[in-house]
């Protein structure tokens, strides 16, 4: 398959109320190859629901166009469409009494027929999204009695049972808590690989979206939208932009963010290792700034395998624990 | 379908089998099981009284009881899946009342009234006004409701205008009640108790094939059914073009409660209560199994309402209306206690 899967020309997504129209995003020329995982990024509130609720097909763009596989969105008739989109969404599906494998047939409405009967070949479907999913093991059980990451799980399968060639989630991981998160994000990286589908997701996992995604999407405040590989997207700046504040900074090296706690003084931290890392934490989250060995630092902490030692204006202090250490290191800011 | 599904539909079919010749045999006056069969089957030697009774009265009436459990079973599943409520029944858009509100005109009104019904000229014509006024008055409201209806996006919005325009229509009822005469009163109270037994064989020429096709169609929805099982936007994502989807079952919903309460009064209940016993009793909501199991599971309740109101033998008949809600209710609270979530909690 070559060129896009999706793209939108000029796209603006928003809302139409009593006759004017309320632009969320505007100017959106976006693309998602086959077998590309995308993840769409961006602060609270600045239309990434939106954008992909239009990319769906769920609430009409408010001008300019979405293609699917070269056609126009508006030309694909809604089992077509369900044929080639799948749809997972953030909110929490109150089904009872439904067996999980039941659930996913549901995927296979637009393909069966007038009773929704299904055949051997739609049974084989079923078997094999259960399976890319990993829940086999759950086929039989009540949904409802179900985990919310296999939830997940499960209404993906659902999605896959449609068998798209584009899956849209709207931040499917949510509720999840974070062993969950990072599996799902896994799952959808199988896929985009294994089955060879387009898959775009919108997240607030940032750190993990910048290590799992081949493409982000980043939305700007201001409607601007930045695309690229993580990589060069952290480049640009994009994701400083879009979500520091006061007390947060972005850290492009380690790709994650840092909080601003204070700007007590400099300190060194010396030790082997993980010990050493650990330590310099501590006094990152204690207002210290952790710089290379400089006779200028008031304070030095040595982490080693018993505990940790400091010195700090000319006065000793050592403890077993990194606890102890905050303590420390408390006690002696309210001294100055 | 799992086998344990098949075999509970089975055990319902025999189970209806048995009721309904029950439901013939017994009454004020009792006639053995083997003469009834020999009536269906048309052996019967000559046209005793007993033959007359169970050819004339009791088949129709058991035939009714059947087509109209039936009909509000479906249309309660139907309504409880569209909105995702499992308070919502057949006559969730305010039908119920709008019906109300037609005979109420016509009744108290009139003077004309069910209660003439037997026998006299007068009285077949006055039947056959109530119902017709109960027809009008339930489209009335359906209508508006319906017309309102399509500008509004959220189900849950649609069931509080139903709910709304219920309450309404009611008032207009009562102040009509407040001021009319005590014997027409009567006859007003004779409606609402609800009754399988105005259904003439006659009538239910008209009512038969009504019932029966709408159930027919509303079986044609289980897919559609499945789709919305979990919420509009999963079936709008799925193929489901939800909005035609849920006018069309609403419409057919509702146009099932009016015929049934239009030739046989309010019957409440049966349509909250059927679906939930059948989905505790299947252990799904899958409408695949569901839809039939409900058809089934009506006409037998019904059949059974039937019955029990018929206890007081010679003394005359319990309200219809008061057998199925006093049968139904301790049978829901069961199945929603003994189903370890509540059907429809999260």
């Amino acid at each position: 398959m070559t060129g896009a899967a999706l793209r939108t020309v000029d796209l603006a997504v928003g809302y139409r109320a009593r006759g004017s129209q309320r632009a969320v995003l505007e100017h959106v020329n976006l693309a998602a190859r086959s077998g590309e995982l995308v993840c769409l990024l961006g602060p609270n509130g600045i239309g990434k629901s939106t954008l992909l609720r239009t990319l769906a097909k769920m609430q009409p763009p408010l001008w300019g166009a979405v293609q699917l596989g070269g056609d126009d969105l508006r030309s694909i008739s809604p089992g077509e469409l369900a044929r080639r989109v799948g749809v997972v969404l953030t909110e929490r599906v109150a089904v009872e009494a439904l067996s999980v494998r039941r659930l996913v047939e549901l995927g296979r409405y637009p393909h069966s027929g007038w009773f929704g009967l299904l055949t051997e070949s739609d049974r084989r479907v079923v078997d094999w999204a259960i399976e890319a999913v990993g829940v086999r093991h759950l086929a039989a059980r009540d949904f409802s009695r179900l985990s919310d990451g296999e939830r997940q799980r499960v209404m993906i399968a659902r999605a896959l049972a449609q068998e798209p060639r584009l899956l849209v989630l709207d931040e499917p991981t949510a509720f999840l808590d974070v062993p969950s998160r990072v599996e799902l994000m896994g799952l959808l990286r199988r896929l985009t690989r294994d089955a060879g589908l387009a898959v775009v997701v919108s997240t607030h996992d940032l750190e993990l979206a910048l290590r799992t995604a081949d493409v982000v999407w980043l939305a700007l405040p201001g409607g601007e939208l930045v695309t690229g590989a993580p990589e060069d997207v952290v480049l640009s700046g994009g994701v400083s932009l879009a979500f520091e504040a006061r007390q947060i900074r972005f850290d492009p090296e380690a790709r994650t963010f840092r909080l601003l706690t204070g700007d007590v003084g400099e300190a060194v931290v010396s030790g082997s290792g993980v010990r050493a890392a650990l330590a310099g934490a501590v006094l990152e989250r204690e207002g210290y700034a952790v710089v290379p060995a400089s006779d200028a630092c008031t304070l030095s902490v040595h982490a080693h395998e018993s505990g940790w030692n400091a010195l700090a204006d000319g006065v000793e202090g050592s403890g077993p624990d990194f606890r102890s250490l905050a303590v420390f290191l408390r006690g002696r800011r309210a001294m100055t | 379908m799992k086998t344990r599904e098949v075999t509970m539909l089975v055990g319902l079919a025999a189970m209806l089998a048995a009721v309904f010749l029950l439901s013939l045999a017994l009454g004020s006056t009792p006639v053995p099981l083997r003469h009834v069969l020999m009536t269906l089957i048309g052996t019967s030697p000559a046209p005793d009284t007993a033959a007359i009774i169970v050819e004339t009265i009791r088949l129709p009436r058991s035939v009714t009881a059947m087509l109209a459990g039936a009909a509000l079973g479906i249309a309660g599943l139907q309504m409880q899946t569209l909105f995702r409520n499992p308070l919502a029944d057949p006559f969730a858009l305010g039908i119920s009342s709008g019906a109300s509100l037609g005979v109420a005109l016509v009744v108290l009104g009139t003077g004309y009234g069910p209660a003439t019904a037997f026998g006299t000229a007068m009285g077949i014509r006055g039947d056959a006004l109530v119902t017709m006024a109960a027809i009008v008055g339930a489209a009335a409201v359906l209508g508006l409701v319906l017309i309102i209806s399509s500008w509004i996006t959220s189900p849950t919005t649609v069931l509080i205008l139903g709910l709304m325009f219920g309450y309404a229509v009611s008032a207009v009822v009562t102040v009509l009640i407040g001021a009319s005469q005590p014997e027409r009163l009567q006859q007003w109270a004779q409606w609402g108790f609800g009754s399988f037994s105005g259904v003439t064989w006659q009538r239910l020429q008209l009512f038969g094939p009504l019932t029966f096709l709408g159930v027919l169609i509303a079986s044609g929805t289980t897919k559609q059914l499945n789709a919305l099982l979990l919420g509009e936007r999963y079936a709008r994502s799925m193929g489901l073009a939800v909005r035609r989807a849920r006018w069309l079952t609403l419409l057919g919903a509702s146009l099932l409660g009016a015929v049934v309460t239009a030739f046989c009064g309010p019957i409440s209940f049966l349509g909250i209560a059927v679906p939930h016993l059948c989905r505790g009793l299947l252990g799904t909501s899958d409408h695949r199994p569901l839809v039939p199991a409900v058809v089934l599971m009506g006409s037998i309740v019904a059949l059974v309402a039937q019955i029990v109101s018929t206890v007081p033998g010679n003394a005359g008949v319990l309200p219809l209306n008061a057998v199925t809600s006093l049968m139904g209710a301790p049978v829901v609270v069961l199945v929603l206690l003994r189903s370890r979530h509540g059907a429809f909690a999260g």
